[in-house]
């Protein structure tokens, strides 16, 4: 009995055409019922068609799985997708779920969309309506810049790539310049670009700065400010001396244990307090204290589990070689500490990105609030969905990059060996 | 030479100075806003304090787990908040759990197809802005849903529709005593355990302690039900006309789509952290420990919940009861969507209306700090416990 019911190589013979027609059979089934919306099996009482090709393709996969068949191909298939009757069911059972939502997503995001027009009107299919990002792309990129002046958040854009770009390229000893510059005089370069105010370039006030680019300009100089000043903690929480010590634990607990948009409130509505009555600082500037600060004490957390790694070796030899504090940090503890932490490095500056639409609670709006501007406008309403979509793209490929960056800079400068 | 005997040679003076400086400079930075402070309140004729607590809120709240309404206090009101704010971390956190749970076990599995989709969730939820995915669920794919006339229909049961998910009603009469009799329950499972350790470590029997501690956990309830008249009916929501073109649902619990749209983006956001620290948990057991089990003859159940789930449990925990900080930190957000937490009530509404900015913020701030501080001093604590303890 066993014998019979039970594939193996002996009757491979029998048993792998009948598992491979009733495997075949079933993916028909679901392929024909997902893209051209028809039962093939509908001649079946309608409850039990439903599961019928999952319950094909079981039986189909059981009759292939023989172990040592031989056949190098079906042995990879068995042993990846088909190894025992829980893994093929589960493989039946994502493989249908995948063919089922693969036409109705292609249908929203392509086959039914609507690529041409200019208006809402001209959004006719059922599927997404691209017109709407096509026509507030210009607003989701710069948000309320005034278009004219747009070439100025281009160029200063382009030249930083430009710098970069061209910095991959140029020996070591001038790279260093090249990086002292774009750390130390780039980003007031670029701020003044984009500002203006002088050399002839006209002012556009920070509420008028939005969209991707004010995400990117956000991001920049928090990950920029927040780098040194979490570092400043790390040492800080490692000090020997107590008063040192238990200020940078206060500190960095107190910003620890705080969401995000509180400390963002706290800088539009506390703040102001603080200061001297009619003293005005830039809604710009005071959210990125706000972040810079924030992600500044998981930053701290992040090297002091660095400098917690160092074997104490590395500190005793440093001092032994008569090195003082500080050159001690910046020369033989840091660059190591900093290194083992590069992932963690990587998650918070990824945190920080993917925290810069918070800033839509002192009312800048980067790509996120442009976009719920633009769905509030009459002449837009119901593209919430385009909208997210539009976003959740953008930023899904910022922060994948970034991750994948990081993963690469890690394989880099391993020196394991 | 009086400065280089001071800054080299005498240690104590040498590590007083930085202190003193940045002790002073905190002091009088903190003593600059203070005044500047006082200053401006005094402009504004307001004064410090938190009588304000006490009086009348006078606004409303859309969703409340306790009695409110306008004529409650501002104290009141922060207490819906913080109530609010819990319900929807606990959600969060229970449905982040399962999720990551899986999500977690699925990367490991050994059918490839599985491994992928559960890497590919990972990848994309993980690397979308939370707030975005929030704004997603609330304003596109909760706004898809039908108008109540039309809900989608769980058997008369439950809907789903526009207006929120409308979910029976439990009335329970004789409440207490059940709920006593569930603890009685975990009581009496807790020296069951132990009695059965005790037996295992003496005379090395085993007792069969999941199926005892089960059946304890249904039949004292039961016993409950059947004999000291607790009992449970349920109240259905029923569509109801409330003019021609508007419908409504009567009776039931209404879970707002806000409630939704937070919890089910908090959970799936979550869920891929909790599933990372899941894989390199399991991942960080030493493979010649499931050697060493096996070869000393358990099976493989024995070996999952004796030997590897422990282990990997100290490595899972402390990363994911962070997780479930940042879970709790991040509800926050529903500020975004106008779901009543304590962001919205109190450092929203409550501060719009009183313009206490110092004392409400503090107040908001701090109770998010005694969370956290006391879940990482708990955190410690569990360490400590945990910690193997090399000889």
């Amino acid at each position: 009995m066993n014998i019979i019911f039970k594939p193996s190589k002996e009757n491979i013979k029998s048993y792998l055409p009948v598992g491979i027609t009733l495997v075949f059979i079933s993916f028909i089934d679901v392929f024909v019922n997902a893209f051209f919306n028809y039962d093939l099996l509908g001649f079946f009482p309608s409850q039990i068609s439903y599961f019928l090709p999952l319950i094909f393709g079981f039986i189909g996969l059981y009759f292939i799985r023989i172990e040592f068949s031989g056949i190098r191909s079906l042995d990879i298939l068995n042993k990846n997708i088909n190894s025992n009757n829980l893994n093929a069911f589960l493989t039946l059972f994502t493989l249908f779920i995948l063919i089922k939502s693969i036409p109705p997503l292609l249908n929203w995001f392509i086959i039914d969309a609507n690529f041409v027009g200019n208006t809402k009107d001209n959004c006719t299919g059922d599927g997404a309506c691209w017109v709407f990002i096509k026509v507030w792309f210009n607003r989701f990129m710069y948000g309320l810049y005034p278009n004219a002046e747009q070439w100025r958040i281009n160029s200063a854009f382009l030249i930083l790539f430009a710098i970069v770009g061209v910095s991959f390229f140029v020996s070591q000893k001038l790279k260093k310049y090249f990086i002292l510059f774009l750390i130390f005089i780039y980003p007031f370069l670029g701020i003044e670009l984009i500002s203006g105010g002088s050399f002839g370039l006209k002012y556009v006030e920070t509420a008028a700065w939005g969209g991707l680019s004010l995400t990117f300009i956000i991001s920049a100089f928090a990950i920029l400010f927040c780098f040194p000043i979490g570092v400043f903690l790390a040492l800080g929480r490692r000090s020997s001396l107590p008063a040192i010590r238990y200020i940078s634990i206060g500190f960095i607990e107190l910003w620890r244990g705080v969401p995000l948009i509180t400390v963002l409130f706290m800088s539009a509505v506390m703040f102001p307090m603080f200061l001297p009555d009619g003293t005005f600082i830039d809604k710009l500037i005071r959210v990125l204290i706000a972040i810079t600060l924030f992600e500044a004490a998981y930053m701290a957390e992040v090297v002091r589990g660095g400098l917690q790694a160092l074997p104490k070796g590395q500190y005793e030899a440093a001092k032994s070689l008569g090195m003082g504090y500080w050159r001690m940090n910046a020369l033989i503890i840091l660059p190591q500490a900093l290194k083992l932490v590069i992932p963690g490095i990587a998650n918070t500056l990824l945190a920080l990105v993917k925290d810069t639409p918070l800033i839509f609670v002192v009312g800048l709006m980067e790509l996120a609030g442009m976009i719920g501007l633009a769905k509030t406008n009459p002449k837009w309403l119901g593209m919430a969905m385009e909208g997210y979509v539009f976003a959740g793209l953008v930023f899904w490929i910022i922060c994948y990059a970034m991750s994948r960056y990081s993963q690469n800079l890690e394989k880099k400068l391993s020196t394991e060996r | 030479m009086i400065f280089k005997k001071f800054s080299t040679e005498n240690k104590k003076v040498r590590d007083f100075i930085p202190q003193a400086i940045t002790v002073l400079a905190l002091l009088s930075v903190i003593i600059y806003f203070a005044t500047n402070a006082q200053i401006n309140m005094g402009n504004r004729g307001i004064s410090f304090g938190f009588g304000f607590l006490n009086q009348e809120a006078s606004f409303d709240i859309t969703f409340s787990m306790i009695e409110y309404d306008g004529s409650h206090s501002y104290g009141r009101a922060f207490l819906v908040g913080l109530l609010n704010t819990i319900l929807v971390s606990a959600i969060g956190i229970f449905f982040a759990t399962i999720a990551g749970v899986i999500v977690g076990v699925s990367r490991l599995s050994d059918n490839y197809l599985i491994a992928k989709v559960a890497e590919w969730y990972v990848e994309i939820f993980r690397n979308i802005p939370l707030i975005l995915q929030i704004f997603f669920w609330y304003f596109a794919a909760l706004r898809a849903l039908p108008l109540p006339e039309n809900g989608i229909n769980f058997n008369d049961i439950s809907f789903l529709t526009i207006k929120g998910w409308y979910v029976p009603k439990f009335i329970w009469t004789n409440f207490n005593i059940f709920l006593l009799s569930i603890i009685a329950a975990f009581i009496a499972i807790y020296f069951i355990n132990s009695y059965a350790t005790k037996q295992r470590e003496q005379f090395g029997k085993q007792l069969p302690t999941t199926i005892i501690s089960l059946s304890t956990l249904i039949l004292v309830p039961l016993i409950t039900f059947l004999f000291l008249g607790v009992s449970l009916t349920f109240e259905y929501p029923v569509l109801k006309q409330l003019s021609p073109t508007v419908y409504t649902y009567e009776g039931g619990v209404s879970i707002i789509p806000e409630l939704i749209a937070l919890a089910l983006a908090l959970s799936m956001y979550t869920a891929t952290f909790i599933a990372e620290n899941v894989r390199a948990g399991i991942l960080g057991v030493s493979k010649g420990q499931k050697e060493a089990a096996a070869s000393i003859g358990l099976n493989k159940n024995q070996i999952l919940k004796l030997v590897v789930m422990p282990q990997a449990l100290r490595i899972i925990i402390p990363p994911t009861t962070n997780q479930y900080l940042n879970l709790t930190k991040n509800s926050s957000l529903a500020a975004a969507i106008a779901y009543p937490d304590i962001v919205l009530v109190f450092a929203g509404t409550a501060l719009m209306q009183t313009g206490r900015a110092i004392e409400i913020i503090s107040i908001t701030m701090l109770t998010y700090l005694t969370l956290s501080i006391s879940i990482s001093i708990f955190m410690n604590w569990y360490n400590k416990k945990m910690a193997i303890k090399e000889k």
